[in-house]
């Protein structure tokens, strides 16, 4: 059997792991555009900031990634033939397959200002970028961040770091809109103020002008001119389609996939960013771009593509991130009414369902340096949004995950938000394991 | 480091508790191995959820500290019994 995966991410490397527990002869061939060896994407943050060295980034040792026996091909893939069951390569190579596996990942969405071609211009998804990030840092002055998310502020933060002076061009009139709420938005804001970046609110650019090729300037759509050596931009990402859309696979805004990640073509499967999944409770076909997701995407489509019984159950997504030196958990559905004008569509750690409006009920604990909010639903807590607080992060995520029934604890909450609020966490953290 | 509370803090904490995660908040960023004084290998714990059983650890609590998406904590030597193989 020969197991040929796209793309050398956490879904392809989970998927590897997945298929080489069950089965030791099987041939796995792995084709990815990065000649890297396997590294923590989230990672990439802390190695722009400094936080760590650039060896600290990869996940895997030599003895580990032995054990694998992979055929690594450091290539591009190009067309994927299903009826003759081959993959094209950039490189002329022709693989033959018996399971396919499509984890090529989200890339980032380039930007569409006019300048956007200029040397200096930059971007945040792999390895090599924050390699050229950190070249450049050392001789810019001023960088210019656009886009939202957590992405943008990793830019940022990880610039100023770096001693460049920054500047966060935000569309709205604050960070992050359609998943933070205004209180939690602003500590996000003071927090990055407080690390030296400076903010502009309702701002775009309006354009990029380079001299000699370079970045030299950005005019605003407010009027100002800002010069600068580098503009840095995290407006979303977008799944890398263009092998199933060349295939005639079923895609959505993922590639479409059952609950054994197999895609609308038999012995083709996807996984991971790329990947859309059916949400169970809504039905409706949704894509993440979450790093522990992809693993687990990953390991079960591997597990499928062996033969061996596998199926998917999407839980509530989470994800924990550092924004502005927060720890922000946030589980299942907190989404604002606000759109959020700095995205064009999903960041990286972002979850489309978070942006299910529930209608539910929402409470608020008023301790701003660990501020809870939690989201009621008729029955079970639907979401929750934990700032620095990482006992309560660890109860609510049971709550949300086990769908534990509060229906008992309802007249409590309505009567009592704060002592309430107290009660949940509690119970959380009664609920055993994660 | 010389105040006998933490001190002693210190010592029940040795006697009681290990570092424990939860694998699923975990990003392999890999700032916990990178700030361990004893050179333990945390992240590949935190990948499987694993609690820290190394001999060698000195409950300093670094990797706790560090690690940007509160995935360590402190648990009870109890947990730790139940996780070994
Ligand atoms: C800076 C940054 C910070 C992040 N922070 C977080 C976080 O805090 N929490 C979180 O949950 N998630 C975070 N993420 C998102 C997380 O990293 C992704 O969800 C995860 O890596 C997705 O894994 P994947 O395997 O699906 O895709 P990827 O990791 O993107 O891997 C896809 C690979 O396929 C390759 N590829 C694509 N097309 C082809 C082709 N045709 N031929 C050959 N190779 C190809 C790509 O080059 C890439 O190497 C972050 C991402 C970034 C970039
Ligand atoms: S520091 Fe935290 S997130 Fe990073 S590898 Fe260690 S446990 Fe995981
Ligand atoms: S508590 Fe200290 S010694 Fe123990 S694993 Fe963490 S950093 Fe290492």
């Amino acid at each position: 059997m020969r197991h040929v995966i796209v793309g050398s991410g956490a879904a392809g490397l989970a998927a590897a792991e997945a298929i080489r527990a069950r089965d030791g002869v099987a041939e796995i061939v792995m084709v990815g555009r990065e000649p890297h060896a396997f590294y923590s994407r989230p990672g990439l943050a802390y190695l722009l900031a400094g936080t760590v060295p650039d060896k600290q980034v990869f996940i895997r040792g030599r003895d580990e990634i032995a054990a694998l026996r992979l055929d690594r091909r450091t290539d591009d893939a190009r067309q994927l033939d299903l009826a003759r069951r081959e993959l094209h390569l950039a490189g002329g190579a022709v693989v033959p397959w018996d399971r396919l596996l499509l984890a090529t990942g989200a890339a980032a969405i380039p930007p569409s200002f006019p300048g956007a071609e200029l040397d200096g211009v930059v971007k945040l998804d792999d390895l090599d970028d924050v390699r050229n990030l950190i070249a450049r840092a050392g001789g810019a002055k001023r960088a210019v961040v656009i886009g939202g998310g957590p992405t943008a502020i990793e830019l940022a933060e990880g610039l100023r770091a770096r001693g460049v002076e920054v500047h966060y061009l935000l569309r709205g009139a604050r960070f992050w809109a359609h998943v933070l709420d205004p209180v939690e938005s602003q500590q996000v804001e003071d927090a990055l103020v407080a690390h030296g970046i400076a903010l502009h609110h309702q701002t775009q650019v309006a354009r990029v002008v380079g001299h000699r090729g370079k970045v030299a300037w950005v005019e605003t759509t407010a009027g100002d001119t800002i010069k600068c050596d580098l503009v840095a931009v995290a407006i979303g990402v977008a799944p890398r389609l263009e092998l199933a859309r060349q295939a005639g696979l079923s895609i959505g805004r993922g590639v479409r996939v059952d609950h054994r990640f197999q895609t609308s073509a038999e012995h083709v499967y996807a996984a991971g960013d790329v990947a859309e999944v059916r949400d169970p409770d809504t039905g409706e076909g949704v894509v993440d771009s979450l790093w522990s997701t992809a693993l687990a995407h990953g390991a079960i489509a591997g597990t499928a593509m062996t033969g061996a019984p596998a199926g998917y159950r999407r839980p509530p997504s989470l994800n924990v991130t550092r924004l502005g030196a927060i720890t922000i958990t946030i589980i299942g559905a907190v989404g604002q009414p606000d759109a959020d004008d700095d995205l064009v569509t999903i960041a990286r750690g972002d979850s489309l369902s978070w942006r299910a409006r529930p209608t539910a009920w929402t409470l608020t604990g008023d301790d701003p340096a660990r501020r809870v909010r939690v989201v009621v639903g008729p029955r079970h807590l639907v979401g929750a949004l934990v700032m620095n607080d990482p006992a309560a992060a660890r109860a609510l995520t049971r709550l949300v995950r086990h769908r534990v029934d509060l229906s008992a604890l309802r007249a409590a909450l309505d009567a009592d938000p704060p002592g309430a609020l107290a009660r949940l966490i509690e119970l959380g953290a009664a609920a055993g394991a994660p | 480091m010389s105040d006998p509370l933490d001190l002693l803090a210190r010592v029940r904490l040795l006697a009681e508790a290990v570092v424990t995660s939860d694998p699923e908040r975990c990003v392999q960023c890999g700032i916990c191995s990178y700030n361990c004084p004893i050179g333990i290998d945390v992240r590949s714990h935190a990948r499987v959820g694993a609690v820290i059983v190394d001999q060698r650890c000195i409950s300093c609590g670094e990797c706790i500290a560090r690690c940007p998406r509160d995935v360590l904590w402190f648990g009870p030597v109890e947990d730790a019994a139940e996780d070994l193989p």
